[in-house]
């Protein structure tokens, strides 16, 4: 073999950069957590079945920004008559809907996000209720005087 | 016929691949076995290759590199294109892995007005390659996202570079469309250039396909028909940390396809011209530094006790082998052909 220093040290390099997924993932094992997700208690309804939300949330939240934003189309409705959660009209709006029962973001939205390395630009605008400080998100009690 | 090959080859690797994810048994051979015998025989495969390289000695410096060489002082040297010295060297091979230096000085041959030939740049080549491999580079780090755990910083900002318009939900990633562009571009060249359909084969036309293939996959499962990503990436962080899971029954089929081509990618790597990834490190005219006659560069064989009882070929033996032919083509010669009739032992007298 000629100039074996050299091509050694182009393997070398060669099987760290190609091996480095094993290696980081030996390295710190579990730091990213797999997600658990914590469902809300006392609400058992959505505005659509699991499989779909897993899979879909990110263009169903798209479609209804655009139609709320764009159309000033408020409420949603299936077979033409308005959509009902919980005996409440059901309104397209991610701070009003989704995250009435999916109140915190740490422990569901920011589960499979983190896990994924996925930043969403929901959060540029809307609030995440348990960081903001207190007198920016009217806290439940004020809602109901 | 190689693209007839090509074509029908990668519709027989997705069918497999759409029997594989059809058959819950098959799950752990295309999520565990196959995975694992692809990256061994990627990363093996690779070595052996460059080893097999590492074997052929380079005698002499290749110096036909465009660009002056370092020669009088008051004559400039091109010190990137023509380097003399380790650190040009390392300049040179540079601008030739990262921006395509050689590719970068194509030209194309024409006829004008009927026999003139006329040579002009051609950089659309150049162009589609950077875009291509670049684009590739940027795709394949952005999927540590999928079986890196935790995830390597960078691939952050490259989201965020590559998602920069913020097109869509999810964000458009410009090197996916790039990617698929520039495949688009290399594939239609080698069919409708003539004269590059004349020298193509399947192994150009097979990498493009299945290259295309993965792409299409990958942006089909980003934007249109989704799929479960954190059941996927349970599946490769298991792969990857050697604690192999069954993989859940929510995964899509066209992860399947996807995963399986990728494999297939990691398998033909080391056996096809995608080795080049490793060869442009070992070009000879563009790894050498151009100092012929400024350094001693000794004769690599000069250790081998065989080299000098080698039997060597000298200009007589040449001569007397083709001087017939020699004085047909009115080559000048040292001797001269004796006119004498063959058959009465010419080529005794000769030697």
């Amino acid at each position: 073999m000629y100039d074996s220093g050299k091509i050694l040290i182009g393997i070398v390099i060669f099987i760290i950069v190609f091996s480095s997924p094993i290696w980081t993932n030996w390295l710190n094992p579990g730091e990213a957590k797999t997600p658990d997700i914590k469902l809300p208690a006392n609400y058992k309804e959505c505005v659509a079945d699991k499989d779909y939300m897993k899979a879909y949330h990110m263009d169903l939240l798209n479609q209804w920004r655009d139609k709320v934003v764009r159309q000033d189309i408020r409420f949603l409705t299936k077979n033409n008559k308005p959509f009902m959660i919980d005996g409440q009209r059901a309104e397209m709006s991610l701070t009003k809907t989704c995250m009435r029962c999916h109140d915190n973001k740490a422990e569901f939205c920011d589960q499979c996000h983190n896990y994924m390395d996925v930043t969403p630009y929901c959060w540029n605008c809307h609030i995440d209720k348990y960081k903001a400080p207190k007198d920016v998100v009217p806290n439940e009690e004020d809602n109901k005087q | 016929m190689g693209l007839l090959f090509s074509i029908i080859a990668i519709a027989v690797l997705i069918i497999l691949a759409i029997a594989g994810a059809a058959i819950p048994g098959l799950h752990p051979v295309f999520t565990v076995a196959l995975p694992y015998l692809a990256i061994a025989i990627f990363i093996v495969g690779v070595i052996v290759r460059v080893l097999k390289w590492a074997k052929s000695p380079v005698p002499f410096r290749i110096t036909t590199t465009s660009g002056q060489e370092k020669s009088l002082p008051w004559i400039k040297q091109n010190k990137l294109d023509n380097p003399s010295s380790s650190l040009g060297v390392i300049g040179r091979m540079a601008l030739e892995v990262l921006f395509f230096r050689s590719l970068f000085r194509n030209t194309k041959a024409e006829l004008k007005e009927g026999t003139k030939i006329a040579y002009g740049e051609t950089k659309w080549l150049w162009a589609f390659g950077l875009l291509f491999h670049w684009s590739f580079l940027i795709v394949f780090l952005r999927h540590f996202r999928f079986f890196a755990d935790p995830i390597p910083f960078f691939v952050k900002y490259l989201e965020t570079l590559d998602g920069f318009f913020q097109i869509g939900v999810p964000i458009v990633y410009l090197t996916g469309i790039g990617l698929l562009v520039a495949l688009t571009y290399l594939f239609l060249r080698r069919i409708f250039d003539a004269k590059v359909k004349y020298i193509s084969l399947a192994s150009d036309y097979f990498p493009l396909l299945l290259l295309i293939a993965i792409a299409t996959t990958g942006i089909i499962m980003r934007y249109y028909v989704k799929t479960d990503l954190v059941a996927i990436k349970q599946v490769a962080v298991g792969i990857l940390s050697f604690h192999p899971i069954t993989p859940a029954e929510t995964i899509s089929p066209w992860f399947y396809i996807h995963f399986f081509l990728v494999n297939v990618l990691l398998i033909y790597f080391p056996m096809s011209k995608l080795m080049h990834m490793g060869g442009v490190f070992l070009s000879p005219t563009r790894n050498l530094a151009n100092n012929n006659r400024m350094a001693y560069h000794e004769n690599p064989w000069i250790n081998d006790e065989n080299y000098f009882k080698l039997h060597r070929h000298t200009y007589e033996e040449y001569e007397d082998e083709f001087r017939v032919l020699m004085k047909g083509a009115g080559l000048p010669l040292e001797k001269e052909v004796v006119n004498q009739p063959a058959k009465d032992g010419t080529e005794k007298e000769d030697k």
